[in-house]
């Protein structure tokens, strides 16, 4: 079986990522040497984070610098407006929390204090998505994308791999403005290698066809799962193509457009709600320019419950089956 | 009383002829909006004039002047009376106060850092005020930077949860060159605030939280700049001075009446009080006559 020729040989992925002894670490684990990585880079950059620090992995930056690195305690509405005071003072504040707190319990706090005050923090939100596992629903934050790319200024990106994490971290560092950054608990497989080039709001095709007849737009850890559909609707006869949109807003419009022109049919895939989420921005998108079927994999609008993560993924269709699945509905469609 | 910058009694006089000015024009700026807050600004108009005209460290031409002081309003609905103080101070024309929350305007109906140079931070939703400045004074000690952080709040959004928040986190970071003034005027939107939700004992509170506290009287300019120095004296903790004070102060019918906390004169009739036609009237008067009159310019 020789399906592997259709990644995409320009971004330099990992060859073994389809394989079942790929190396799997978290993304959370890319944020954790990005920030430090960032801090040794630039003196400005800070670190405050509610109570977490070692999951979050913000242990290694205040490590090495402590005098930069504020514990805020279990106060995540405290944690997003200490960051916006020393962001309008010419810091640079990295916060991390689980998602579902920050930003989820502060969103308020960093609608008016961040997006709208057009400070320059960097939220991380962990634990995102169900694969948090057996933490349950009040943990796996499903809705923080939808909340943070509808606020204006706010820039939100999603990593694929631990890899891009890091990478997306400290570009996050180098860019002035609001950004949300999402993180994962699970291990996951690396997509990317150090040379695969990352920009902030330039869409990724990870998988290419010449004739597609179906565009799979993904974001975060879940993009293998999309990655290993392709491979086996290419078994079944079925060319897609796989876009890694890392960058949900700014979207890449450009490279969305031209992927769909080819196909003519959509898939996205989302660790997160249905709604609102990478697939409403998609289509969004296309609504206002190409019209086309969509079908749309995440969270259907229920929450999740406690359970193995492979387990949750596949019970709430997020699989590479489920994908297939959907491409193929869709393609019906069309 | 001890000063870093001589607090004579001509000068007093004079701050308190400045505060009258600023009274007056928060009425006709309020009146030109339409809608906006009373009660809060005209109680706290003696307080910002003491801050902008003589205990700040700023330079209204140069707003962006990185050794400024810095003032942040965190309860950002009473604006009105930092617009009017500013514009005073030199910030921006006088004229431009007529603009208040109308379309185009730099004086948005809640402060919005971006809209208007001067401002520090963007507010109106409660609570969150301090935890920016707490933000602010850690910017100023990483940076070695000598400048004051002050913080206006109100006393009702002592009930918000971020507040407490903050003020756990200042404790913790021994911010010492972060003073708080809390407009303690016991109204809020429905009522009393000790009706609404109690806060007394507030100094009890902050100094469980292990703060600096004082407690003054907060139309007395001699205590307010006593209370400040005496602020700037404290290298262990956090202060907050509780500030008493009147609100609606200066106008007859709208002191100690909450009802007058989210309206302008001439919007509405409230039982009991002037009609609604002849409230800005009224009110105008009563600020003429308090001591002294009104100057027309000032230096």
């Amino acid at each position: 079986m020789n399906t592997n020729n259709m990644l995409n040989k320009d971004l330099k992925l990992e060859k073994k990522t389809l394989a079942s002894d790929v190396q799997k670490i978290p993304t959370r684990n890319g944020f954790g040497e990005g920030l430090l990585e960032a801090g040794k880079k630039n003196s400005d950059v800070v670190a405050l984070c509610a109570d977490l620090t070692e999951s979050t992995r913000m242990h290694l930056f205040a490590k090495e610098f402590p005098e930069r690195f504020f514990q805020i305690g279990v106060a995540e509405q405290n944690l997003a407006t200490v960051a916006a005071g020393l962001a309008v003072n010419g810091k640079i504040p990295f916060i991390a929390s689980y998602a579902t707190f920050s930003p989820g319990r502060n969103w308020e706090q960093i609608r008016t204090t961040i997006s709208y005050n057009n400070a320059n923090v960097k939220i991380a939100g962990h634990h995102a998505g169900i694969s948090v596992g057996p933490d349950g629903a009040t943990h796996q934050a499903i809705e923080d994308i939808a909340t943070t790319r509808v606020m204006a200024n706010m820039t939100v990106i999603v990593p694929c791999d631990a890899i891009q994490a890091k990478k997306a971290t400290l570009a996050a560092a180098a860019v002035i403005g609001p950004m949300y950054l999402r993180f994962s608990r699970e291990k996951t497989p690396l997509i990317t290698t150090e040379e695969t080039p990352f920009t902030i709001g330039k869409a990724q095709v990870l998988w290419e066809e010449k004739k597609p007849e179906v565009t799979i737009f993904s974001c975060g850890a879940l993009t293998h799962n999309a990655l290993l559909a392709a491979q086996i609707l290419k078994n079944q006869g079925i060319a897609v193509e796989v876009v890694n949109v890392h960058t949900i807003k700014p979207l890449d419009e450009k490279t969305i457009l031209a992927a769909v022109k080819k196909s003519g049919a959509v898939v996205t895939v989302e660790e997160h709600q249905v709604l609102a989420g990478l697939g409403g921005a998609i289509a969004e998108l296309l609504a206002r320019t190409t019209p086309m079927p969509i079908e749309f994999i995440g969270m259907q609008n229920v929450f999740g419950e406690s359970g193995d993560p492979e387990a949750l993924l596949k019970k709430y269709h997020m699989d590479p089956e489920s994908i297939v699945r959907s491409v193929q509905k869709v393609l019906r469609r069309k | 009383m001890p000063t870093t910058k001589s607090l004579t009694k001509s000068k007093i006089k004079k701050l308190e002829l400045i505060a009258n000015e600023v009274r007056r024009d928060i009425i006709e700026t309020l009146v030109a909006a339409g809608s906006g807050h009373s009660a809060g600004p005209l109680g706290m108009a003696d307080i910002f004039t003491a801050f902008y005209f003589h205990i700040l460290n700023h330079r209204p031409k140069s707003p962006h002047w990185p050794d400024r002081d810095r003032l942040i309003l965190s309860n950002g609905h009473i604006c009105p009376v930092q617009y009017v103080t500013m514009a005073h101070a030199g910030y921006f024309p006088k004229k431009e106060l007529k603009t208040l929350r109308k379309l185009n305007s730099r004086l948005q109906g809640h402060p919005h850092r971006e809209a208007l140079d001067g401002l520090e931070t963007t507010s109106g939703p409660l609570g969150s005020g301090l935890s920016q400045a707490c933000g602010i004074a850690l910017a100023a000690r990483l940076d070695n930077q000598r400048y004051q952080t002050y913080c206006l709040t109100s006393d009702g959004e002592h009930q918000e949860g971020n507040y407490w928040e903050a003020v756990m986190f200042a404790a913790k970071e021994r911010l010492s060159n972060l003073t708080v003034v809390v407009d303690r005027n016991y109204i809020q939107i429905d009522g009393h605030t000790e009706t609404v939700n109690p806060l007394d004992s507030l100094k009890a509170k902050y100094e469980a939280f292990n703060w600096n506290v004082l407690e003054i009287n907060g139309h007395d300019f001699l205590a307010i700049v006593a209370a400040i120095h005496e602020a700037k004296a404290e290298y262990q903790k956090p202060t907050v001075i509780i500030a008493n004070t009147i609100p609606g102060k200066g106008v007859s019918y709208m002191e100690f009446d909450y009802r007058w906390h989210g309206l302008p004169p001439g919007s509405a009739d409230v039982p009991g009080d002037p009609k609604k036609e002849d409230q800005v009237r009224i009110a105008l008067r009563d600020l003429r006559t308090l001591e002294g009159k009104i100057i027309s310019e000032h230096e």
